[in-house]
């Protein structure tokens, strides 16, 4: 039976730990050994991810079918983006996850200042992302651009129901995305504290790379919604 | 080794131990438990409470087609007593009810781990449970929701007067708690396999919650983003499906669908995987064709997801797309199909032994198979276009969810019953409720085919006086089935105190969980089992025990 009794790449040292017997303070009794439990954790995580594409799949699927109807409106609803604010946007959350990763690393390697530093750089640049969003919604409230009674665009009569339509797409999108960030960055705050408690170390570094995983999930969301929303006007819409 | 570890009637827990009921003391502890064991028996009592208030529903509608006229019920009060049938039927008893209760219960001791892989989130997707299920409640008594269970729009999102957004954030907020269980028994069967116990070791039970977790996983996620974006367009106003505004009522039916059609997997494939543990169990036989029931399990998730829009053939998609997935939803009656075929071909010349949980998989077996048929008449799309909204489509759709998924949920309760509490439910008795329910249910639905093939449509509470004589049967046998459902609430929770000792393996299986005490200690096994033998290894077992099978 190879799954079960597999420990995988993760080292599992016998660590005592006084008042925990011979077993590691953070395996949970029903696993055979930390490297199962972590095993199950990341499978977990990736599976988890999957329903995320499924569900933000659900919403981008609507999205393409009217773009494909609606082309002009789309055109012109992306026109409405500042689209270098959300190249900027783009560039802080890339350079996050860096910093996610590098949080991911120092763990494994055993470096709790280090660990910490990362995760709150992390968190700094993930707070910068809502912070550009927040001025983008602010704006675009005021311009009448939030759909329904606050909508009162009217650049172009004919598109302004479908261009409607463009923004309740481009808010619920953006909206989802920015919820997901807000549980990133509560996730974050937690793991800040675990990390300068020095929970994790080489045989236990487990959640921060699950955390990892979901931040860079994150990403990825945006780097497709970045030229969806931003970018699909064209030259001579700019 | 084999014959000690499969015929363990020997097997005697010492005085004393503690199982896990007594393995510790107040609400708390229930309401507090990651023992997924517990956790199931949490999900039984709620999803049992759930079935008495969808059954009322249908009680009370059965009692107002009594009569040709609408004398009871108000045709505003009617649509809301079908939408809240479905609704809670569907979500809150249907879908968790194998899964929830018994894949929770069994999955851990039949791959001999000590629990779920994650305890925690296990316990998390009861309480979104139960949270959906308040709100259910809440709403229900303040007015209720009238538009079907499906919510289509425009009517939920542009018509509708009733609490369309807070039911549907109900069924969004379960729809959670589906996706965490099957999450967590993926991950289980991944990782948490008992030594030995390779994938085609594994009972048929695990291989289908397995396709079943898959589903799940995959898409309820999309029937939560359709629900978004349904309480997007409802509370803003705006077109996302509303053709006014430039959105499309049929994104809405195809999304919905796409969720709501595998849904249908998500309820009926557990059924299955019991029907295989009771009949190997009861004609002490390997499953004929193992492999291929095995595989068919995961056929069956995989085509369920390309058949949606069977559901729309009149709703005004194209003719190639209609005849596309009419093909397709022919193709997947194949490995249900295999299925019937390979217990068919199980219990042929065996001995059966008629107890309880097998007369329920009789009953399963051949209505699930009148179920399935009539099911691909309303794949072929002239007949669809006859019985669509009628009727027959009723009928078809109960002979899958009460004859096949319902019926097989019975069997596992009376089969795994020993195990949970430790005591036999009373034979006799449990055998004239199986009777009853099948006979009570049979009377029910089979004349709503042919009211539906003649064209009585569904979702009025008055029909033309032609139709009352098949009503009037369909009513009577629905208070059949209700007496027969009544029974066991009565003679289980009788067995709770009465019921004769059951000891580890009442009925002589082989499965793990057969191994461990009834009811099984709160870690499971004592010590982690080590898995030698095959699934269904009852030729070994009878060996072991001198027993002969008539072959």
């Amino acid at each position: 039976m190879s799954d079960v009794t597999l420990t995988g790449n993760v080292p599992v040292p016998e660590v005592d730990h006084a008042g925990h017997g011979q077993h590691h303070p953070f395996l949970q009794h029903h696993f055979e050994d930390l490297g199962q439990q972590h095993e199950a954790s990341t499978l977990g995580m990736w599976m988890f991810l999957s329903t995320e594409i499924l569900f933000f799949g659900g919403v981008l699927c609507a999205y393409w079918i009217y773009r494909v109807m609606y082309p002009e409106a789309w055109a012109v609803g992306a026109a409405q983006q500042i689209w270098w604010l959300g190249a900027i946007n783009t560039i802080v959350l890339i350079i996050s996850s860096l910093t996610m990763a590098l949080a991911v690393r120092n763990a494994q390697l055993g470096r709790r200042m280090a660990t910490v530093y990362m995760l709150i750089a992390t968190l700094f640049f993930g707070s910068i992302f809502l912070g550009v969003k927040g001025y983008e919604y602010a704006k675009h409230y005021e311009e009448g651009l939030f759909p329904g009674v606050a909508f009162h665009w009217n650049e172009v009569p004919a598109l302004a129901p479908k261009v409607e339509l463009f923004m309740t797409f481009y808010w619920t999108l953006t909206g989802l995305h920015a919820l997901h960030m807000v549980i990133g960055a509560g996730l974050l705050l937690w793991f800040i504290k675990r990390a300068w408690s020095g929970h994790f170390g080489p045989e236990y570094y487990g959640p921060v790379e699950i955390m990892g995983l979901y931040w860079h999930f994150v990403d990825i969301v945006w780097i497709f919604l970045f030229p969806f929303l931003y970018l699909i006007h064209g030259a001579h819409h700019g | 080794m084999s014959s000690l570890t499969l015929n363990d009637a020997r097997f005697v827990e010492p005085e004393g131990t503690r199982n896990y009921i007594t393995h510790d003391y107040g609400a708390l502890s229930w309401l507090l438990t990651k023992d997924h064991k517990r956790i199931a028996i949490l999900y039984l009592l709620s999803i049992t409470a759930l079935f008495m208030l969808g059954g009322f529903f249908a009680v009370v509608m059965r009692i107002e087609l009594l009569t040709p006229e609408g004398d009871l019920l108000t045709s505003d009060t009617y649509n809301k007593f079908f939408t809240l049938h479905g609704i809670v039927m569907i979500f809150f008893f249907l879908i968790p009810s194998i899964p929830a209760v018994l894949g929770n219960f069994l999955l851990p001791l039949m791959i001999g781990a000590k629990d779920l892989a994650f305890p925690k989130i296990n316990l998390l997707s009861w309480y979104l449970y139960m949270i959906s299920a308040v709100m259910g409640l809440y709403i229900i008594i303040t007015g209720g929701v009238d538009t079907g269970w499906t919510f289509y729009t425009p009517f939920s999102t542009q018509f509708s007067n009733t609490h369309v957004f807070g039911v549907t954030f109900a069924a969004f907020i379960v729809g959670f708690s589906s996706i965490l269980t099957g999450l967590n028994f993926l991950v289980t069967i991944h990782r948490m396999r008992a030594p030995g116990l390779t994938w085609f070791r594994l009972p048929l039970f695990v291989w289908a919650m397995y396709a079943t977790s898959i589903v799940q996983l995959l898409a309820t996620p999309v029937l939560a983003i359709t629900l978004v974006m349904l309480m997007v367009e409802r509370v803003l106003h705006v077109g996302i499906f509303d053709p006014a505004l430039g959105g499309d009522p049929l994104l809405y039916q195809h999304m919905f669908w796409f969720y709501s059609h595998p849904a249908v997997y998500i309820m009926i494939l557990p059924a299955m995987g019991v029907a295989s543990e009771v009949v190997a169990a009861f004609t002490r036989k390997k499953i004929f064709g193992y492999s291929f029931v095995a595989y068919s399990s995961l056929a069956i998730a995989f085509l369920g997801f390309l058949v949606w829009a069977h559901h729309m053939f009149v709703a005004g998609i194209s003719v190639y797309s209609a005849m596309i997935f009419s093909f397709l939803s022919y193709f997947v009656a194949v490995p249900s199909a295999i299925k019937v075929f390979n217990w068919t071909a199980t219990l042929y010349r065996a001995s059966v032994a008629l107890m309880t949980p097998m007369l329920y998989i009789l009953g399963f077996i051949g209505l699930f198979t009148i179920g399935g048929v009539t099911g691909l008449f309303l794949a072929a799309i002239g007949l669809d276009v006859h019985v669509t909204d009628t009727y027959f489509v009723v009928a078809h759709f109960h002979y899958i969810m009460v004859g096949g998924a319902v019926m097989a949920y019975m069997a596992g309760i009376h089969y795994w019953w020993p195990k949970i509490t430790g005591r036999m439910y009373p034979e006799w008795w449990a055998r004239l409720a199986a009777l009853l329910i099948f006979a009570g249910f049979n009377l029910t639905f089979f004349p709503q085919f042919i009211l539906g093939y003649l064209g009585m449509p569904r979702r009025y509470h008055a029909y033309a006086p032609e139709f009352q004589v098949l009503n009037v049967m369909s009513t009577a046998g629905a208070s059949v089935l209700a007496i027969g459902y009544a029974l066991p609430l009565v003679y289980l929770l009788w067995s709770l105190w009465y019921g004769r000792l059951a000891g580890p393996n009442p009925w002589g299986a082989v499965g793990l969980e057969w191994t461990t005490a009834s009811p099984p200690p709160h870690d499971n096994f004592h010590e982690t089992p080590v898995v030698t033998w095959d699934a269904y290894d009852y030729p070994a077992m009878m060996k072991a025990r001198g027993e002969t099978q008539n072959v």
